[in-house]
């Protein structure tokens, strides 16, 4: 059946990277899901390009302080002005990374530094050492987890976010060595309070410098003697780090993270004992655990596809990717993930985002359904997301101080502050239904565009656009991006 | 007669089930049935941060002077409560309400371990969580979970916002959040979701995408019962025009009339005052202050003052000392404000925090916020609070 084999590689593409591209439509019902894995494994295969937003405002005041050699000789106005401008950079570094989503060819490289963005979450203001850490992330996404962990455990913006810079042999700070343990390696209940505070003895002295190196400071480290799961020894960080990931209970916490975000919310225990035990004795390979999962028949099974729901990103980068699109203020994409729950960047804490039906209330359904026409311009959206007094240090937004945020189509002016302008060019994907006759236009248009569901035709139709060939695709598409199956994949 | 056979496209190999009317949207035709003398709790979250000590000033205390030569609130500046303690100046209508017994202050609220991060510490007043879990529901989502039964209506809890916090998500239900009940009724009239809403065929099992249609189609029935609602009984009191002040006139309209909400749920921010906070503090309390006057005023005149409790609360208080920039940083336990005709104790219901007894510069907190969330939950609103806070808890005496 035909149809299978396309619905089969739209699983693949959205669940393994963001979704076809209006120029993949083509090859959907012709290549075998395999190869498709398999092509988009190479090209994800070369290492991605460092991702460099910070301003030269930035850089200037950066390189100042490091001259100068210490922070504390600011003057509050000048830590206040680095704070404000790594704020904007950071919105930059969210923008430009949504682009490469959006625009780049590795996708499934992409799509799993997604997925350990919100695994090693982390909110940090400074823009240098997000830089740095989306780098690690998105260099080691499909090589080696016990790389990754390590990378990531001595990053500056994991060290200072969990307060290890604090962690000092007079007094220990537990707070990194309860995350590591809890979130990124074991998950609770398989290590008692007593190993935390051991693991918190040998993580004493990790740091970073300005620069954010990673810096072992040995008066700051406990040297003594530690007793950790069960074993006793000298042991320093490193030493913790691999215990931990000796421990099959690591392997298993991510197989069953990675089946949940990839195949399905509920784990299966047989299939997710089955990949652990292979991600362990296949020494952490990320690529190898994601080739068992993409190549699996039950990764297509019936109950699999179209039963997950897209998180904001996902939705967005799905909408962009299908239908290309220039933002006059590329900024209003930050106002939809707000809205929506998800801002790159700013996990709701260092759990991640939980994902699943937690993403849907009364509120956010209505703003993701009526996602595309605000895009398309055929809705007015008049909406004001909550205030982040972590991001804004008691300052207002701007432009959104005591008003609603007011984005109106661009049949409204456009130069009234918040209005939002996009043009979709849609040529390349009207493009890509030339063959197909007038009656069958709508079932090819739901068919590339939604997994699985049970679609109203009739209803389609009756609210298509009938006067050319190109408003019938147009409106036709935007109706399916509309409806509630658009928002599954 | 004719009947158009639709032309429904099956994507994927979704096995059909048989056409059911489910269970919520049958029990929707029901009339909602809301006994008189009916309970209700308002919630004013004081995003940002809340600076404590200078909300409630002891007056008579040099550590609190010395620790703030400028930003210190000075005993004749202060609104008189005892020979101990003042409230701040702006907050003049909460002075008459103490004067009336309908002010109740608890002081020294929080938890152990406090985290100095807005969104951290908001996340774990928001679910009443330990500082060091994460739970991904809040109190009164849970709430939800617990008192909704099958088929009732999910306006129970409403936030007036137009996002849903935290706070009102449970495990199966979750709150509505709007802004305006004509805003939120214009823009669920539309044909085109309507239509979907009603041509959507439940199967026997619940598929994936079930949940949003039925969250769709109860948020557009919705639409229509709170606009409905807030039309019979509008409010005739003058309020001032400001965010909170249009806010809790909509909350007042709806208390009027028949609806079966049991929780509001309102912020006013950002009080996170680094610098010139005496300016933001006083503009912040100056709108609290006008809001919560018409509002008291209005239940007082419709006679539901005794029935409603209005409670504040801000994810953490603000250090002792004042900082260099005429502002203060991120502390630890904080004050709560209780309104109502109905309370059993009022006025400084403890003792104020202790300035001599600090850890690291901060206070130390004597309640615990949860033991608040269970009082109101067992002793107001009639719920199981062990199955909602996940502990059992030390109920206070104020209501």
């Amino acid at each position: 059946m035909p149809e299978s084999k396309t619905s089969y590689n739209l699983h693949l593409l959205s669940r393994a990277g963001f979704g076809p591209a209006a120029s993949d439509i083509p090859l959907l019902d012709k290549i075998n899901r395999n190869d498709l894995f398999r092509q988009m494994l190479k090209s994800s295969s070369s290492v991605p390009e460092y991702i460099n937003v910070a301003s030269n405002v930035m850089q200037g005041l950066f390189k100042g302080i490091q001259e100068e050699g210490k922070m504390q000789q600011l003057t509050k106005e000048q830590k206040q002005e680095i704070r404000k401008q790594s704020r904007e950079d950071l919105k930059n570094l969210n923008l430009r990374w949504l682009e490469v989503m959006v625009n780049g060819n590795a996708a499934l490289r992409e799509k799993l530094s997604f997925f350990w963005h919100g695994h090693f979450a982390c909110r940090e203001i400074n823009i240098f050492y997000q830089q740095q850490l989306l780098d690690i992330i998105r260099k080691n996404a499909l090589g080696n987890f016990g790389d990754l962990l390590r990378e990531v455990s001595k990053s500056a913006s994991m060290l200072s976010f969990l307060n290890n810079q604090q962690n000092r042999k007079q007094s220990p700070n537990e707070n990194f060595a309860r995350e590591v343990m809890e979130l990124f390696t074991m998950g609770r209940g398989n290590y008692t309070e007593k190993d935390i505070k051991e693991a918190a003895r040998a993580f004493t002295g990790w740091g970073f410098n300005l620069a954010g190196e990673f810096v072992f400071r040995r008066n700051f480290h406990d040297a003594g003697v530690k007793t950790f799961m069960g074993k006793t020894g000298n042991f320093n960080g490193d030493d913790v780090l691999d215990m931990l990931l000796e421990n099959p209970q690591t392997a298993r916490f991510i197989s069953t993270k990675i089946y949940r975000f990839f195949v399905h919310d509920q784990a299966d225990e047989k299939r997710v004992n089955w990949l652990s035990q292979r991600f362990l004795k296949n020494n952490y390979d990320i690529s190898k655990l994601l080739e068992d999962i993409f190549t699996a028949d039950w990764f297509y099974a019936d109950e699999n596809i179209g039963a997950k729901i897209k998180s904001p990103i996902e939705l967005l980068v799905g909408i962009r990717r299908m239908l290309p699109m220039d933002f006059e203020q590329e900024q209003v994409q930050l106002l939809y993930q707000r809205l929506l729950g998800q801002v790159l960047f700013y996990p709701p804490n260092v759990a991640g985002w939980p994902g699943g039906k937690n993403w849907i209330d009364s509120s956010s359904l209505m703003y993701r359904l009526r996602l595309t026409r605000i895009l398309h311009d055929d809705d007015n959206f008049n909406a004001k997301p909550k205030d982040d007094d972590d991001v804004m240090m008691g300052q207002a937004d701007p432009g959104v101080k005591n008003k609603e945020q007011k984005i109106r189509n661009k049949k409204v002016a456009t130069s009234t502050r918040g209005l939002v302008n996009v043009d979709i060019d849609w040529a390349l994907y009207i493009s890509q239904f030339k063959q197909v006759p007038k009656e069958k236009l709508a079932v090819s248009i739901a068919v590339v565009l939604c997994t699985k569901g049970t679609i109203d035709l009739d209803l389609i139709q009756r609210y298509a656009e009938k006067d050319s060939r190109e408003d019938y695709i147009r409106s036709v598409t935007i109706a399916i991006m509309s409806l509630p199956e658009y928002q599954m994949h | 007669m004719y009947i158009k056979r639709r032309n429904f496209l099956q994507l994927g190999s979704l096995a059909s089930g048989s056409m059911m009317i489910p269970n919520f949207l049958k029990a929707f035709e029901k009339p909602a049935a809301v006994p008189s003398g009916n309970k209700v709790v308002v919630i004013i979250q004081f995003s940002g941060g809340n600076d404590g000590l200078n909300t409630v000033i002891p007056v008579r205390n040099d550590i609190y002077y010395r620790q703030r030569p400028k930003l210190g609130i000075k005993k004749e500046a202060a609104l008189s409560i005892n020979e101990e303690a003042g409230l701040h100046p702006s907050l003049t209508a909460f002075r008459e309400l103490l004067d009336a017994g309908s002010l109740g202050i608890l002081n020294g609220v929080g938890y152990p371990n406090p985290d100095r991060s807005h969104f951290r510490s908001m996340d774990i007043w928001q679910s009443a969580s330990d500082s060091r879990e994460y739970i991904d529901t809040g109190w009164l989502g849970r709430y939800l979970d617990a008192q909704c039964k099958p088929g009732e209506r999910p306006t129970k809890a409403m936030e007036i916002d137009d996002v849903l916090s935290l706070v009102m998500k449970g495990e199966q239900m979750k709150g509505l959040a709007f802004r305006d009940p004509r805003k939120l009724y214009g823009s669920s009239q539309e044909k085109f979701f309507k239509e979907l809403s009603a041509a959507h065929k439940y199967g026997g099992e619940e598929a994936p995408v079930d949940y949003l249609y039925k969250t769709m189609t109860e948020t557009l029935s919705s639409a229509d019962y709170i606009f409905q609602q807030s039309k019979l009984h509008p409010s005739r009191q003058a309020y001032p025009a400001s965010a909170l002040g249009q806010n809790l006139k909509t909350i007042a309209s709806l208390i009027f009339s028949e609806i079966n909400t049991k929780v509001y749920y309102v912020s006013l921010g950002s009080f996170d005052t680094h610098f010139a906070q005496e300016a933001q503090q006083k503009r912040l309390f100056t709108e609290l202050n006008e809001a919560v006057k018409s509002f008291t005023d209005d239940l007082k005149a419709n006679s539901r003052f005794d029935d409603v409790l209005l409670f504040t609360f801000s994810e953490f208080g603000r250090r002792v000392a004042q900082n260099a920039s005429g502002g203060t940083d991120h502390g630890t336990a904080n004050n709560m404000f209780f309104i109502s005709g109905g309370l059993k104790q009022k006025g400084l219901i403890n003792a104020l925090p202790d300035l001599s007894d600090l850890q690291e510069g901060d206070l130390k907190h004597t309640v615990d916020f949860r033991d608040v969330y269970a009082t109101v939950l067992h002793n107001w609103l009639d719920a199981d609070d062990s199955r909602i806070i996940g502990k059992k808890s030390n109920y206070l005496g104020f209501i």
